[in-house]
């Protein structure tokens, strides 16, 4: 009897309690996510943030993107996130939806004794035969002739790629598909492909990559903006579309969103390489999110679409503090508006 | 709760008078025994069979899981050097052949040098020195394997790169055939350094064993060796080697394993490049980087399904290799019986 009328006091503190932390929020459980490695920091400071303003809080787990995929089309949970967008006929097949959340920049990085941060210029064609193993020393004419301010020495390139699978891989192999048709044809554009030069290496994430770089003389890799940056490696310049050559920074990925034609992309089928405008970086790429169009539980949608609408107006200083490039404003109502008229709860009402 | 106080009375109310607990044991506990013994017996076998259920639900897993791969390329998966996953063409002779490689190496290097350690430790060593070089050794082996690979690659490779690998090309490098093996770009990663990485993880391994089974060898028979004017290599290669062999080739295989499946260190070390190379200097893969480098990103069926085929010939190659060395150790045994 004792113990009864024990256990029935502890309950009705405890929920109490739970009520009193809860006070300004609804009573809704955690939101929970799964997929690409890319955006982790970003989602994760997110996270933090908006459970603190909020109390929801969000389990995201960064397992990848084909593993973000898989779980999603499974159901087990509320959201996926992948760096490579889904076409938009298989998005249609498993009934998702797709938006872009947050962009970075990928960036080509160089060892080669006495060039520094961004005194070396580069072509898209270029760089798409240094990867092919066509060009393998880095006196080659067609690297000298665009430096030639440069004393480039006669030594062999070492081509560093990431080993594991990565969006970043992804957006890197789209940009060479884009600008050389041997690229295209020989290798194509995947997470991960097979590397055709002669002395390509792979590094293990974006830390081996850039470990390899900065190890092997002569090296040459490509890591997302912050670890360039981070690391201080020598970063290249990049002849964009329009011919001109741009530093890597947030300003040039900024632009090359906005030059980005988001209306007409079907399922927000977007990647942002070679994308036109005089100041675009031209290996720029969004991550994204999936979500299910026909929501089981609206509520629970509801929550999880409310901490994405704060995250594009209120998560846009942490995500530059952490060198993500946050979405412009009328990318984020395209979106919103998609969410209106895509995403249902089971009775057939809109959700946003 | 009320069985228990039961026992407790029933042992109290027993204790005063020894004989007559010896006399009749309650056949209410009797039969309370029998059950604890039968509970027993059969959870531990159930532990046991557990064991062997896990083991085939994990083959039969992955066998499943590799049908997709198995259809769509059949044995060509295991000749095949290409990995492409754009156009979703597989074949696993690279990782299988980085594998081998690798351990190949790593013993190479392994068991002489494991062999030394242990001949040392019981044989030559000063006994005040026995203990803290044992300890250093066993230590070694708890070392996680991705300090290796970040030691490896942050401190090892750069040193490897910059003085062993150009003195390497230059002499071994310059023999006919086999200098082919030593030639190429120093860059401190590749097939050689992974086999290096591996040779310093196994060591412990191996060494530790041999010490066990050398330390077990009955003085009798190593003094009576000495007696008849033995030096101390033959009294370890002629009593306590043959006295030893099963621990020994134990050891070995115990070491070989651990090779065979070390993920994180290979990872960092070997260049992850699917490519069938003519030198160890350069990038190779193994099975199990590979399966750690893509599974998460592997998008597509067949992508996927041929990483879990990789898993399963890793899987057999492991049981090849175990059923190779009993095979040895049955073979080792018969010699015995034929000479005494």
């Amino acid at each position: 009897m004792q113990f009864v009328s024990f256990s029935r006091a502890s309950v009705l503190a405890a929920s109490a309690l739970a009520l009193g932390l809860m006070s300004h929020s609804s009573l809704a459980v955690d939101i929970t996510g799964a997929g690409a490695t890319f955006p982790y920091p970003i989602y994760a400071k997110w996270a933090e943030a908006y459970k603190q303003k909020t109390g929801v809080g969000l389990n995201y787990q960064s397992i990848g993107s084909g593993g973000g995929i898989k779980q999603i089309r499974a159901k087990t949970v509320d959201f996926g996130a992948s760096d490579a967008p889904l076409k938009a006929d298989e998005l249609a097949k498993d009934g998702l939806i797709q938006f872009p959340m947050v962009m970075g920049g990928v960036v080509p990085v160089v060892n080669v004794e006495g060039v520094q941060p961004g005194k070396m210029k580069l072509t898209g064609a270029v760089l798409a035969d240094i990867y092919l193993g066509k060009i393998s020393k880095w006196n080659d004419a067609r690297i000298a002739g665009l430096n030639g301010d440069l004393k480039l020495p006669d030594q062999a390139i070492t081509v560093v790629h990431r080993a594991d699978g990565s969006g970043t891989t992804f957006i890197f192999t789209n940009y060479l598909s884009k600008v050389s048709g041997e690229w295209k044809d020989k290798v194509g554009n995947n997470a991960s492909v097979s590397w055709p030069a002669p002395t390509s290496s792979g590094g293990k994430g974006n830390e081996g990559v850039a470990s390899f770089v900065q190890r092997i003389k002569g090296a040459i890799g490509y890591v997302e903006y912050a670890y360039a940056k981070q690391n201080k490696m020598a970063y290249t310049l990049l002849q964009n579309k329009e011919g001109a050559f741009v530093a890597p920074n947030d300003k040039t990925f900024q632009s090359a969103a906005a030059g980005a034609d988001w209306k007409n992309a079907a399922g927000f089928y977007e990647i942002l390489t070679n994308e036109p405008g005089k100041n675009s970086w031209p290996i720029t790429g969004a991550t994204f999110i999936l979500m299910h169009k026909a929501q089981a539980d609206g509520e629970k949608a509801k929550e999880v679409l409310k901490f994405f609408s704060w995250a594009y107006q209120s998560g846009e200083q942490m995500a530059l503090e952490l060198d993500y490039i946050p979405m412009p404003g009328d990318v984020v109502k395209l979106v919103q508006s998609a969410w209106k008229a895509e995403i249902k709860d089971s009775a057939g009402k809109a959700l946003w | 709760m009320s069985t228990v106080a039961n026992t407790i009375e029933g042992l109290s109310r027993g204790l005063p008078d020894m004989s007559t607990v010896s006399r009749a044991i309650p056949a209410a506990s009797l039969r309370r025994q029998y059950r604890l013994d039968q509970l027993f017996r059969h959870a531990t076998r159930g532990f046991a069979f557990l064991v062997l259920a896990l083991l085939i639900g994990i083959i039969a897993t992955l066998i499943l899981g590799s049908l997709p791969a198995l259809k769509a390329f059949g044995l060509k998966f295991l000749v095949n050097p290409h990995w492409n996953p754009v156009t979703e063409e597989f074949g696993a002779l690279v990782p299988i052949v980085g594998t081998l490689v690798t351990s190949f190496i790593a013993l190479l290097i392994g068991i002489p040098v494991s062999f030394g350690i242990a001949l040392f430790l019981t044989e030559l060593s000063p006994v005040w020195l026995r203990r803290p070089l044992g300890t250093a050794i066993e230590l070694l082996a708890a070392i996680p394997s991705i300090i290796y690979g970040m030691w490896g690659l942050f401190v090892f490779a750069p040193v490897f790169a910059t003085y062993v690998q150009p003195a390497l090309t230059a002499t071994l490098g310059t023999i006919p055939l086999v200098g082919k093996l030593f030639q190429g770009p120093a860059i401190g990663i590749g097939i050689l350094t992974a086999g290096l990485i591996l040779a310093i993880m196994v060591i412990p391994f191996i060494a530790s064993v041999m010490r066990d089974v050398f330390e077990i060898v009955p003085s009798v028979l190593k003094e009576s060796a000495y007696a008849l004017g033995s030096t101390t290599w033959e009294v370890v290669w002629n009593v306590v080697l043959p006295y030893t062999k099963v621990g020994v080739v134990g050891g070995v295989m115990l070491g070989l394993g651990r090779a065979l499946g070390e993920t994180m260190a290979v990872t960092f070390v070997i260049g992850n490049a699917h490519r069938l190379t003519s030198s160890l200097m350069l990038p190779g893969n193994s099975i199990a980087s590979t399966l750690a480098n893509e599974f998460t990103e592997a998008v597509g069926d067949l992508y996927f399904s041929s990483l879990i085929e990789l898993g399963l010939i890793l899987f057999l190659i492991t049981f090849v290799v175990l059923a190779f060395s009993k095979l040895l150790l049955m073979r080792l045994a018969k010699q015995e019986g034929q000479k005494t």
